[in-house]
């Protein structure tokens, strides 16, 4: 087997770092040579603050895509089906979709306070908008002859949505549901490093501000291989899932 | 359905998004919801129009914003553009770098801010850094795969024609990654925004991000909703501007 030509440029980078930190013999407050890296990243493995982190962080990712990303859903599911209501609603979901989701932190801070529930608040207003656009737009999508059988056969609102539109929008969906986990994982990151005394993204503020850059770029490895391996597993689960239907739902999008 | 044309859909769309104003207006006449964290539209109005006049400092603020948001998206959309031609264009290139770019890409943008701090303090280059980092790379992915998807025998013409490899990358690699690359540039502009008040809340100098985070811990709602409608705004807008520039310069598509 020939080597990875990919781990070539990450490899030689980490070498040069080091080398050059211990040749310079320089103590910075803001880069660290690989191998304190290394042993930062041990140490906080070890005493269990990197995992507790974690679990805040995607624990609020999670919940706020859920709530979020199901209020999409379900507003997609309404609009998709009925395009007099998505007329209706054009000029709402246009004027509130610009809004930064950060703008709104602010906003959560006076009502909640720090803490779970606002980051949360925030994920989900996130998470809300690819879940109803992709979401409408592959609903809207749909063969109409599948929706036609649907009203032959006299099926009830709920069983036509659980039978035949759920089943045939499900792979647009799933790519929908699919950024909709980045973004929730990009927010809550974001909500910890402005404001939220909580997870990851509080844990790197923290190293930074303790002038510990072992730490900080730790913690910035880390979160990188916890994005990377949730976007993979969910391209893994789309490949097995839907596997031709995946690729082209995700060439309409 | 489609009788009366758009224009009556159109007209029942804005009513729809007044009467959402309205429930607004009463939630908070109510008292339904805190005054002390939701204001009325009113009380928000007044603050913006408060903010505009003479002495007021949401001028500032919003310029700040907008530059901010500009220079980083253009910083990025040139180095994302140049990088992701030159990786596009070589499958060496490709093969050494695509790890390294796929590990990147997913890190949430707003993570490199603690690094940026550390090498440039609480300042407007850390600010533009974390902007331009974190808006680079829908362009630099968008335009290596506009780039590397040419039609193979477009290649044939111009191995053909003798091109160097500089005239195919201007002639054709180029025009053909276009669609993807204007279509990313859109997307980098609402990153750029999002990154600039980001940035301008943890730098803590001018611009709405910091006054929208102000007004919060001093309890001042109004300002406060004053400043995300704002942030709106210039969402909206940019986003506008830059699909219809992004019709305008497609046109030849004939889609």
């Amino acid at each position: 087997m020939r080597f990875p030509r990919g781990l070539v440029v990450p490899l030689l980078a980490l070498a040069a770092a080091e080398a050059a930190m211990r040749l310079s013999g320089l103590e910075s407050d803001s880069i660290a040579p690989p191998s304190a890296i290394a042993r930062a990243f041990a140490t906080a493995l070890a005493d269990g603050t990197l995992l507790q982190a974690t679990g805040e962080t995607l624990g609020a990712a999670a919940a706020g895509l859920g709530l979020g990303g199901g209020a999409g859903l379900l507003l997609a599911i309404a609009l998709g089906l009925s395009p007099a209501l998505a007329r209706l609603m054009r000029v709402p979901v246009d004027a509130f979709r610009p809004i930064p989701s950060v703008a709104l932190i602010p906003i959560a801070l006076l009502a909640w306070g720090f803490g779970f529930p606002m980051e949360i608040a925030i994920v989900s207003f996130a998470c809300f908008w690819p879940m109803l656009i992709i979401g409408q737009a592959a609903i809207a999508g749909i063969e109409p002859r599948l929706l036609e059988v649907a009203r032959v056969l006299r099926l009830s609102l709920p069983a036509r949505i659980g039978k035949i539109v759920l089943p045939a929008a499900l792979p647009r969906l799933f790519v929908a549901f699919r950024l909709a986990t980045a973004v929730s994982l990009i927010v809550a990151v974001t909500v910890e490093i402005t404001t939220n005394p909580l997870g990851l993204g509080y844990g790197l503020m923290q190293a930074q501000q303790a002038l510990e850059p072992d730490r900080m770029f730790a913690f910035l490895l880390w979160l990188g291989l916890v994005g990377w391996g949730l976007n993979a597993l969910l391209l893994l689960a789309q490949r097995r899932l839907f596997g031709r239907a995946g690729w082209v739902a995700e060439e309409v999008r | 359905m489609k009788q009366g044309g758009e224009l009556p859909w159109w007209i029942a769309s804005i009513g729809v998004a007044l009467g959402i104003v309205l429930l607004w207006q009463v939630a908070a006449d109510r008292g339904w919801v805190s005054p002390i964290f939701l204001p009325g539209p009113d009380r928000a109005l007044a603050a913006l129009r408060e903010g505009f006049a003479a002495g007021g400092d949401l001028t500032l603020h919003v310029t700040t914003t907008i530059e901010h948001m500009l220079y980083g998206w253009v910083l990025a959309s040139v180095i994302g553009i140049a990088l992701g031609a030159l990786i596009g264009s070589s499958r060496r290139a490709r093969d050494y770098l695509g790890l390294t770019l796929e590990f990147i890409r997913p890190l949430p943008a707003s993570a490199i801010a603690p690094v940026a701090i550390a090498f440039l303090g609480l300042s407007q280059p850390m600010v533009l850094a974390v902007i331009a980092f974190g808006s680079v790379w829908p362009t630099l992915l968008a335009t290596a795969h506009g780039v590397a998807s040419v039609e193979p025998r477009l290649i044939e013409v111009a191995r053909a024609l003798r091109l160097s490899r500089l005239q195919v990358m201007f002639k054709i690699a180029l025009p053909n990654a276009v669609p993807d690359i204007l279509a990313a540039l859109r997307y980098g502009l609402t990153v750029a925004l999002i990154l600039a008040v980001v940035g301008e809340m943890l730098a803590g100098q001018e611009g709405l991000g910091h006054r929208i985070i102000l007004a919060a811990r001093s309890f001042r709602s109004p300002d406060l909703f004053a400043g995300v409608i704002l942030l709106g705004l210039i969402g909206f807008t940019s986003n506008a501007l830059l699909a219809v520039a992004e019709r305008r310069l497609l046109r030849w598509q004939g889609r």
